[in-house]
């Protein structure tokens, strides 16, 4: 039985500038992941790349055990793989309503599209009470919301997650956890990259440490909570 | 007064026509923000395709009547339109998408010199004017009564004319709810307003990007055609004229609007005839008025009317 996402040895780079090198982590089907590392240390990056915006230098990238680098976004997206990306990319312009649709974009099941629009609305009732508003209009939070949400919509086996904290309070960040969790809870495997190391391996069944483009240190969520050097450098203790 | 109305009358069908090619302007800059400076002239070929359909396909007793000609003829001319936009789309532009943009900009000046260069070899004396059928009611409503001076101070508006006007508003209507509720057409204003997000959500940028040429280029060969009637005669040339008016009211409504290419088309329509009759210098000076407002309308708004806090949308 192969892992649902396996990434071995990718680098990718833009230009002639190494963004990531010998990247390599594994996602088991059912399980919440989570990259961690500095700001500019590639997660993102490695992020993009999984889902087709990126092209790898080298390296292999297999869903489901099928080798998936060469592939463009829009067909990744089909695989079931969806990706929130990072600063929530909401498209402003549009209503709430159009961004879970286009969410749903490649799927023609319209009676099920509805269904999940609803069970979005009732994972988040403010997307639901504001559903013919701009997105634009909303708080970093609530776009988070709907970031998520829109993602959900394509009914993925893999969710991407890039920085879903970013540029929230305390309160709205916990209620995004919580969502991570109920998501997971529910059969959706969950890739997190996150800053706020602390909350991701806390909620994370594995943990991959990435420091300057390579993945330096991996385990369990809880075990690497208490490694000396992930306190030291990402928690802040010394 | 009746010179005034009339000149309305003129400048709002003028307008009617640079709409229908300002819409391409406008949609191709909100997807992939290149001016399609050959857009003009997929109109001129527009109105050849229409031409040829009328010389060489139908036959003598289709010719009788419009409502049989005319179909035919706009047929044609958006198939031709059509044509050419997806072959420039597919030859010129997408081996450029990840270029400079001042690439595809000459590009585009390129193609607009190829296209009236093929026009003038391949379709006999196009550089002179050819005659164009009047396919569709030959025949004016004239408004009596309105001066002192007899017939002299009648309005008349060409059925052609108000043939135009009607086609460019139900079309515009058309486009601007097919991009505001249809699936494709959200994921149109999707890659306008964040390609990369677009595709994360599944849709493939070329098909978008081919639909919008699409769409331009036909509604183009639509103008090119209903043009042509109107006018009578057409030459390779009139996709330069028109295509910088249409450019210019895409410029002046804010591009990438689509109710700004509209607005500014008829506002450039009514600055033309209105100023060639009114203004210093007459009709060979009718030019300049447009520039100087489009001149004006940047200094204060740079965006143009509608710019950019709508984009494609609306």
């Amino acid at each position: 039985m192969s892992p649902l996402l396996e990434v071995t040895d990718l680098s990718v780079a833009y230009g002639a500038i190494e963004a990531v090198r010998d990247v390599s982590f594994v996602v088991e089907a059912g399980q919440i992941v989570s990259l961690i590392g500095a700001n500019g240390a590639g997660k993102t990056t490695t992020l993009r790349t999984i889902s087709g915006l990126l092209r790898p230098r080298v390296g292999s990238i297999r869903f489901d055990g099928v080798e998936i680098g060469a592939l463009a976004a829009h067909n990744i997206l089909n695989l079931g793989i969806a990706h929130s990306p990072e600063g929530r990319r909401t498209f402003g312009r549009m209503t709430v309503e159009e961004n879970l649709l286009l969410g749903a974009y490649t799927r023609d099941d319209k009676a099920a599209v509805d269904k999940d629009m609803r069970n979005v609305y009732e994972l988040f009732p403010v997307l639901g009470e504001r559903r013919d508003q701009k997105a634009g209009l909303f708080s970093g939070g609530e776009q988070q919301m709907l970031a998520i949400g829109r993602a959900m919509m394509s009914r993925p086996r893999l969710l991407m997650l890039d920085e879903p904290s970013m540029g929230l309070s305390p309160i709205m960040t916990q209620r995004i956890f919580d969502t991570i969790r109920e998501l997971q809870s529910q059969g959706t495997t969950i890739l997190l990259v996150e800053q706020n190391a602390l909350a991701a391996l806390a909620l994370s069944d594995r943990g991959y440490v990435i420091d300057l483009g390579t993945t330096t240190l991996e385990g369990p969520g809880k075990v690497l909570l208490s490694d000396p050097q992930v306190r030291a450098a990402y928690l802040g203790e010394d | 007064m009746t010179t005034l109305l009339q000149q309305l009358a003129n400048g709002i069908a003028l307008g009617a026509t640079i709409g229908l090619i300002a819409l391409g302007y406008t949609m191709v800059y909100g997807i992939i923000q290149l001016i399609n400076f050959a857009h003009g002239e997929v109109f001129m070929v527009g109105a050849f395709g229409g031409l040829a359909v009328h010389r060489w396909v139908l036959p003598e007793s289709f010719r009788e009547n419009w409502y049989v000609s005319l179909p035919l003829m706009l047929l044609g001319g958006m198939a031709v339109a059509v044509a050419i936009a997806l072959i420039m789309e597919r030859f010129a532009y997408r081996p450029l998408r990840n270029a400079p943009r001042l690439a595809p900009l000459i590009t585009a000046l390129g193609v607009s010199i190829v296209l009236q260069e093929a026009i003038r070899i391949w379709f006999p004396n196009a550089d002179s004017a050819q005659p164009f059928p009047k396919a569709f009611v030959d025949s004016q409503i004239t408004i009596i009564g309105l001066g002192p001076d007899g017939p002299e101070g009648d309005v008349s508006i060409r059925a052609s004319q108000l043939l135009l006007v009607v086609v460019s508003i139900i079309l515009s209507v058309l486009l601007q709810s097919y991009i505001n509720r249809s699936k494709m057409g959200r994921a149109m204003r999707a890659t306008a307003q964040d390609p990369d997000t677009a595709r994360l959500m599944g849709v493939n940028p070329d098909r978008v990007i081919v639909l919008t040429f699409v769409l331009g280029a036909a509604l183009a060969g639509v103008a090119g055609v209903l043009y042509g009637v109107d006018i009578t005669n057409v030459d390779n040339a009139i996709g330069f004229q028109n295509g910088i008016f249409a450019f210019t009211a895409a410029v002046l409504g804010g591009i990438g609007s689509l109710r700004g290419a509209v607005i500014g088309a008829f506002i450039i329509g009514l600055i033309k005839t209105l100023g060639g009759q009114y203004m210093w210098g007459g009709t060979q000076y009718d030019y300049v008025w447009i520039f100087v407002v489009l001149i004006l309308v940047l200094v204060f708004r740079p965006q143009g009317l509608f710019g950019e806090a709508e984009r494609v949308r609306a």
